[in-house]
């Protein structure tokens, strides 16, 4: 039997995954509420980079799923305890598999069945030479290595292959289901698709959802075989850490806005509607925060927080639970930093708000100060949360990068983008240079961050009356 | 006016004052100076006396924040509180761990900073708004388009990467300029130029995104619509009446971040080993030495504080009604 993990980020992820869907379920039988959301997927840049984040959420949500595999009984003595291994695994970990595993000594550069330094080897003959060894797993089922370029070729238009045949497979199913609801021939809504006329803009998102598949599907043949990206300093597969990653920035993305919204939606809207002590209060206290630089903050929380954990070593039975306390330590600083932006928002939201007649309808009527900033003003200020929200996200993946490189960011052995691009650093400079693992942390934080901005761009379209709905 | 900007400099009191509250609960409360000598004694076999003496040494052998031992005044002065907090408030930054003066420091340190700082501060400025009121100007055309794409793409690169690829591209493969260092007098200026680009360049996404969003929103104003019925020229009114009306939002982000200029930038000194602030808070925060850090923190408030000062007395030049009321 395995053991399974729950994380204190996984346990917030969990909490995250029941909101949004309680969220969802609640918007959905609402048409006001299901309206914008509508008009979002309607937008070919929502409907596709609202895709490409659900790849990006999805992985993570399978890196979030934790287990420790039993360690099996030395000698025959039937152990009635079972003990569990110190290593915390995911799903994604399972999934990932050949790549998790196949280590190599050191460097070595994307496709490359041999070694990136040279080792001393002693020859048939007895002499000592200097030579590039052959990869353990990288190309190793190659018997001639010339061939491999070839053979990577090969594999590359299979994987393709069978991207293609299972795209079109989708297709026709969702051609037949949309024929019979709208009653038209299959051939009709073909040419609808293909002409982008139909809403929501089913030609982007098929279009999408084709490049994405083949880039599954190529990697699925490829990785197992070959060294993606390359292998980094100890050996392991760049391409399994990049993947590793994804679920640390998107934890800092969503986990410190999750953690900070309530204090900021609170303290907003009391400083709004209360006005007086309650407002003066409220300035003072996110004037003063943000007046300390937010790196220099964070620097000084993570050090402290670092001599704790050096100095309490008992409490962590594993290294992922130390690194995961750092992890959820960083999203709740980085959120002390984070809330009084959104805080000063609502408060200019909320004191406008509580001097239109329908507040003060409220008021005469007796209502409440609580009921009033619950029922009144909290559902009129929702659009500045979440597009909010929605803004920081990007920005907090890139924030972790840059905290992770000057080295008050995520635990060093954590795998994030941040600490590929730290360590890249050194690589750089070596001569001949070893660029795959900054490329390959690039390629995927670029994506997620260029597709993040785009959505946050339709989101606030939408969602922000000032703006036209044009 | 004099008894608005007296109010104004006297609401930066309480903020210092809570400020320094703060640090000190994160500094000397949370994280207790018998952990610091510990840590910086190493973990193991470390007794008491050398705990003791490293205390002493470094000035964090006195109570925290009253000394009950002592009579009068010296209750309150002769702790780690006045010792190492209250002073900073007169710039008092006392020694770093190994020894040096941090007030020293930071006078000498603070020229590269401003070196790199200011340039790229007034370059970023000039080609932001340059090139948001270029796309203004274009609006509704495909280089509307593709700029605004652009600079969403420019916007999403981590600043990471462009210094490392400026790194590469001018230092390491055209030879150019010198990777990183730095050198006083002039000779400065070729160790300046390469960080001043990537400063500039990396600024150009959010920065376009944020004026272009500003003109844009006073372009919908009746103002403008009165200035086009009027029939003035598209041009004359975007530089006469926009470009002007735009000042107040365009202040509002602008002078907040002049004073912080003076704390140069992390990374890029980091990256171009540059010996300004910005390298001096990094290094620090990697030997651990909580005095610089503690300093710095201060001095970043400070001009934060400053910065929100300036703000308000900019308005007052740029917007008469603020003047008036």
């Amino acid at each position: 039997m395995i053991l399974p993990v729950a994380l204190w980020t996984d346990q917030l992820v969990f909490v995250l995954v029941a909101t949004v869907t309680a969220l969802f379920l609640y918007a959905k039988r609402r048409p006001h509420l299901r309206a914008p959301w509508r008009a979002i997927i309607e937008r070919p840049m929502g409907a596709v980079t609202l895709l490409v984040l659900l790849v990006y959420v999805s992985i993570a949500l399978l890196d979030s799923l934790h287990f420790r595999l039993p360690v099996k009984p030395v000698g025959d003595k039937p152990d009635r305890e079972t003990h569990y291994s110190v290593e915390v695994l995911s799903v994604l970990d399972v999934m990932l598999g050949p790549i998790r595993t196949h280590d190599e000594k050191t460097y070595s550069a994307p496709f490359a069945t041999r070694l990136f330094v040279q080792e001393s080897m002693v020859d048939t003959e007895g002499r000592d030479r200097r030579v590039y060894p052959r990869l353990q797993y990288g190309g190793a089922h190659l018997d001639d290595e010339s061939g491999r370029w070839a053979d990577v070729a090969v594999r590359t238009g299979l994987g393709s292959l069978y991207a293609v045949l299972a795209w079109s497979a989708l297709v026709l199913l969702l051609l037949l289901k949309m024929a019979r609801r709208s009653g038209c021939g299959p051939g009709e809504i073909c040419l609808d698709i293909k002409r982008g006329r139909l809403r929501p803009p089913w030609r982007s998102v098929l279009l999408t959802l084709l490049l994405i598949m083949m880039a599954i599907a190529i990697l699925v043949e490829l990785a197992p075989l070959y060294h993606v990206f390359g292998t980094d300093k100890v050996g392991q597969d760049v391409l399994f850490s990049a993947i590793k990653s994804i679920r640390t920035a998107l934890l800092i993305g969503t986990l410190t806005t999750l953690i900070m919204l309530p204090f900021a939606i609170m303290m907003g809207i009391m400083a709004g509607y209360l006005r007086g002590f309650v407002d003066d209060l409220i300035q003072y206290l996110y004037t003063t925060l943000n007046s300390i630089p937010g790196v220099l903050l964070i620097a000084s929380a993570i050090l402290l927080l670092q001599v704790y954990i050096d100095g309490h070593p008992e409490l962590f039975d594993t290294d992922a639970a130390r690194a995961d306390l750092r992890l959820l330590f960083l999203c709740m600083i980085l959120g002390v930093t984070n809330w009084t932006g959104l805080c000063r928002l609502l408060r200019g939201e909320a004191l406008k708000l509580s001097s239109l007649s329908y507040v003060e309808a409220a008021v005469a009527f007796g209502v409440r100060p609580a009921r009033i900033m619950m029922r009144h003003l909290l559902p009129n200020v929702m659009h500045i949360v979440l597009i909010s929200v929605v803004l920081d996200f990007s920005g907090l993946v890139l924030a972790e990068a840059v905290l992770s490189y000057v080295g008050v960011g995520v635990d060093p052995n954590m795998h994030s983008w941040g600490n590929m691009i730290n360590s890249a650093r050194l690589e750089m400079a070596r001569e001949p240079m070893v660029w795959w693992s900054l490329s390959a942390a690039f390629v995927l934080m670029f994506v997620l961050v260029l597709a993040a901005n785009l959505f946050s761009d339709v989101v606030r379209d939408i969602f922000d009356p000032r703006r036209g709905r044009g | 006016m004099l008894a608005y900007i007296l109010r104004r400099t006297l609401y930066a009191i309480p903020i210092l004052i809570g400020v320094n509250l703060i640090t000190f609960v994160l500094f000397f409360v949370v994280n207790t100076p018998d952990d610091m000598a510990r840590m910086h004694l190493g973990q193991k076999r470390v007794t008491s006396e050398a705990i003791n003496q490293w205390k002493t040494e470094h000035g964090y052998d006195k109570p925290l924040l009253i000394n009950r031992g002592a009579s009068g005044l010296e209750v309150l002065t002769e702790t780690v509180f006045f010792d190492k907090s209250i002073r900073l408030l007169v710039f008092d930054f006392g020694a770093s761990d190994d020894g040096r003066s941090i007030g020293q420091d930071i006078r000498q340190r603070m020229w590269p900073s401003l070196a790199i700082a200011i340039p790229v501060f007034l370059i970023g400025l000039l080609v932001n708004i340059t090139v948001a009121l270029l796309i203004v100007f274009l609006q509704a055309t495909y280089i509307d388009l593709l700029a605004v794409i652009t600079l969403v793409v420019l916007m999403s690169i981590s600043g990471l990467f462009y210094i490392i690829g400026g790194q590469f591209l001018f230092g390491k493969l055209l030879h150019l300029i010198p990777v990183s260092g730095y050198d006083g007098g002039l000779s400065a200026f070729r160790f300046v130029i390469l960080p001043v680009i990537i400063g500039v360049i990396s600024g150009i996404g959010s920065g376009g995104r944020w004026y272009r969003a500003i003109f844009l929103e006073e372009m919908g104003k009746d103002y403008v619509r009165t200035a086009r019925a009027k029939g003035i020229g598209e041009r004359l009114v975007l530089f006469r009446h926009v470009l002007r009306n735009a000042m107040i939002p365009i202040l509002t982000g602008v002078v907040v971040v002049i004073p912080i200029l003076f704390m140069g930038s992390l990374i890029t000194e980091s990256f171009f080993a540059i010996p300004g602030l910005g390298s001096y808070t990094i290094d620090a925060i990697n030997a651990q030495d909580f005095a610089i850090v503690r300093s710095m923190v201060f001095l970043g408030s400070l001009l934060y504080v400053l910065g929100l000062l300036l703000t308000d007395l900019s308005y007052t030049f740029v917007d008469p009604r603020v003047r008036l009321s």
